[in-house]
């Protein structure tokens, strides 16, 4: 099993929005920054709606408004961007994010076993959230990993050769 | 062999901006400054013969020229670093190990177009890369070979990265372009290409990762070293990566037109447990098959084309005799669907009918009519489709059909799989009996 752990932006626990204000004038200023990036002011919405995922966790009809405002871009123009794209986050997800890969360089080193024992140990398929919130589970396509197959990222987390043998001692690392 | 990619690569600091240096680093970029026009630079690129390592193997030189042409300014410096087709993993090995490779690269090619700002387009899939990235490039500006007078010499050129949302067809270089600008990442009608009208309907250079950092070598060498490196039609050392069912997969730098076998047998050490080889996606899972028997095939833009299929991004999924042909290919064109960026028709519809055939075909719930259907669905996508991606996806199953039609003939006439035990497949063993 190898493991590589990222810290880049870890999302905000869920609920963690205590004060509304002072984090509409962070995320504010935020995009005031990112907008420096590009010659047209518009082309900020994906680093805008990153960081608004970060800051509130996931991306509701509330903090798509907010995006929409502080970018200029219309609400329809922001709901078409953020649908397109698959790992924007549109609905709260668990607390760890499962990011198995089931391409054909996992897929013949055995994915699609690790695919049946996360539904069977989890009740866990494809674009859903445990009862407790603890993890959500969302199927990818490669992830460039292959020689190192099956993979999968947990949040921010790579690992590496998972096998039956060792998903269970990774996952008990996440809680 | 000569590593030109990977130099420095067993350096556990080679990613540091003072180990790239000690290595011979930043070389090229104070030679051409100092010693070049950007004239010279686009002519010993063209001379050399490099061709884009993103896929469609487009002369690198000639395209610089033609952005170089258009009156408009400013010019754009885009790297593709979205690495979506499956199999893929080489740009990684760089972007990790090797960024300030790519960094010179895009400053040189900067200085040719006199462009004043450029972007790295990088997958959300490697979120840890960002990160390598942003420090490399701080590493840069810190040291003066970014930002606003580079090397005191009044030329300015800004660069900073742009993280991508997990759409395989944010590769594709307009669609890249339409997502950098912060639209849904769907591909733009060609003409106007790119190097007329590409970011921001400005002069645009989309190169991938590979590309790029093949230019310090030919700048600090010569085009005439460089093109002494491969074969005459494809130039250079590639970044081969393969996976699937060897001993050794990985990522290995190697000349162009090296044979498969050398690549599979001695490099990679061979099938897993002597096994059988069934066929081998030599670039990518966008390209079509190749059955064993085109083993010896040199691995090049030509020679791969001659033989039915591409070099692709050079990302080689070997499979061997316990692996389902048709599950195989269920699974993919469940990847074009997923990614079809639903613009054209027969994409959008045809990706979906061509996998609910293959996973009826997979359940053992099919008759020979629906092969027959199968075939005909793919025929009425391929040569239809906006951009390559719907292709691609007709014509790996047409080739997959037409080399492995026993396999989904047994499928379909006695409802299972032609592979013997599918207990003996890899995923089913721990990773102890693998040895
Ligand atoms: C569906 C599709 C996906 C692509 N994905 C990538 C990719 O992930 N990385 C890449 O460099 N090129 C990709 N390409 C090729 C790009 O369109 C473009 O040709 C390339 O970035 C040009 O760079 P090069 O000349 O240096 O190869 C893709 C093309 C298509 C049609
Ligand atoms: S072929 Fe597929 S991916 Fe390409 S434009 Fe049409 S729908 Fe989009
Ligand atoms: S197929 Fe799973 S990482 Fe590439």
């Amino acid at each position: 099993m190898d493991t590589m752990r990222c810290a880049a932006d870890t999302p905000a626990p869920l609920g963690a929005a205590k004060d509304g204000a002072s984090e509409s004038a962070m995320l504010k200023d935020k995009i005031k920054v990112l907008k420096k990036l590009y010659p047209h002011a518009r082309s900020v919405l994906l680093p805008a709606l990153y960081a608004a995922q970060q800051l509130y966790g996931w991306l509701s009809e509330d903090a798509l408004e907010e995006v929409s405002r502080l970018t200029g871009v219309s609400p329809a123009e922001v709901k078409g961007v953020v649908t397109f794209y698959s790992l924007f986050k549109t609905r709260p997800l668990g607390r760890n994010v499962i990011y198995l890969c089931t391409n054909v360089a996992c897929l013949i080193m055995g994915a699609d076993t690790l695919e049946d024992f996360l539904h069977n140990t989890y009740s866990l398929s494809n674009g859903e959230t445990t009862a407790d919130g603890r993890f959500s589970l969302v199927i990818m396509e490669c992830i460039g990993a292959c020689d190192k197959a099956p993979a999968m990222l947990v949040n921010d987390d790579c690992h590496f050769n998972i096998s039956m043998d060792n998903i269970r001692e990774i996952l008990d690392n996440y809680k | 062999m000569k590593n030109v990619i990977l130099r420095n690569i067993e350096n556990p600091n080679s990613h540091r901006i003072e180990e790239y240096i000690k290595a011979g680093g930043y070389f090229a970029i104070e030679h051409a400054v100092n010693e070049m026009t950007p004239r010279d630079i686009i002519d010993d690129i063209k001379k050399s013969g490099l061709r884009g390592r993103g896929g469609a193997g487009f002369l690198t030189g000639t395209k610089w020229q033609f952005a170089s042409l258009d009156p408009k300014f400013p010019k754009y410096i885009v790297c593709n670093a979205d690495e979506g087709e499956p199999g893929t993993f080489k740009d990684r090995v760089i972007l990790e190990r090797n960024p300030h490779q790519l960094i010179e690269g895009m400053v040189i090619a900067a200085y040719a177009l006199q462009s004043i700002r450029g972007y790295i387009y990088v997958r959300a899939e490697y979120p840890h890369v960002e990160k390598i990235l942003n420090e490399a490039i701080k590493e840069a500006y810190d040291k003066g070979f970014l930002g606003n007078d580079i090397m005191s010499k009044h030329f300015r050129f800004n660069l900073s990265v742009h993280r991508g949302a997990g759409a395989y067809i944010c590769g594709e270089e307009t669609a890249l372009i339409n997502s950098l600008e912060g639209r849904r990442g769907e591909p733009r009608i060609k003409p106007p290409f790119p190097v007329n009208a590409g970011a921001w309907a400005k002069p645009t250079i989309v190169n991938n990762v590979e590309t790029f950092a093949n230019i310090p070598y030919i700048i600090e060498t010569s085009p005439k070293a460089y093109s002494f490196l491969g074969t005459k039609d494809s130039p250079g050392t590639k970044l081969f990566c393969v996976s699937g069912a060897v001993n050794n997969p990985g990522v290995y730098e190697l000349p162009l037109g090296t044979p498969l076998r050398e690549i599979i047998y001695e490099h990679c050490g061979g099938i897993r447990g002597g096994r059988a080889l069934k066929g081998v996606i030599p670039g990518g899972l966008s390209t079509s098959i190749l059955t064993p028997d085109k083993i010896d095939c040199p691995m090049d833009f030509a020679n791969l084309s001659k033989h039915g299929s591409m070099l692709g991004s050079g990302a080689i999924i070997v499979l061997d005799d316990t692996t389902c042909i048709v599950k195989i290919y269920e699974r993919a064109m469940r990847f074009f669907e997923h990614e079809s960026c639903g613009k054209c028709t027969p994409c959008r519809e045809g990706t979906g009918w061509m996998r609910t055939i293959l996973g009826r075909i997979e359940d053992g719930m099919a008759d020979m009519e629906d092969l027959a259907t199968l075939e005909d669905a793919a025929l009425n996508v391929a040569g239809k489709t906006f951009c390559p991606l719907g292709e691609g996806a007709a014509h790996v199953l047409l080739s997959a059909m037409k080399h492995y039609r026993g396999e989904f003939e047994y499928h379909v006439k006695y409802k299972k799989c032609e592979v013997t035990d599918p207990s003996q497949r890899w995923g089913h063993l721990s990773m102890g009996e693998l040895d």
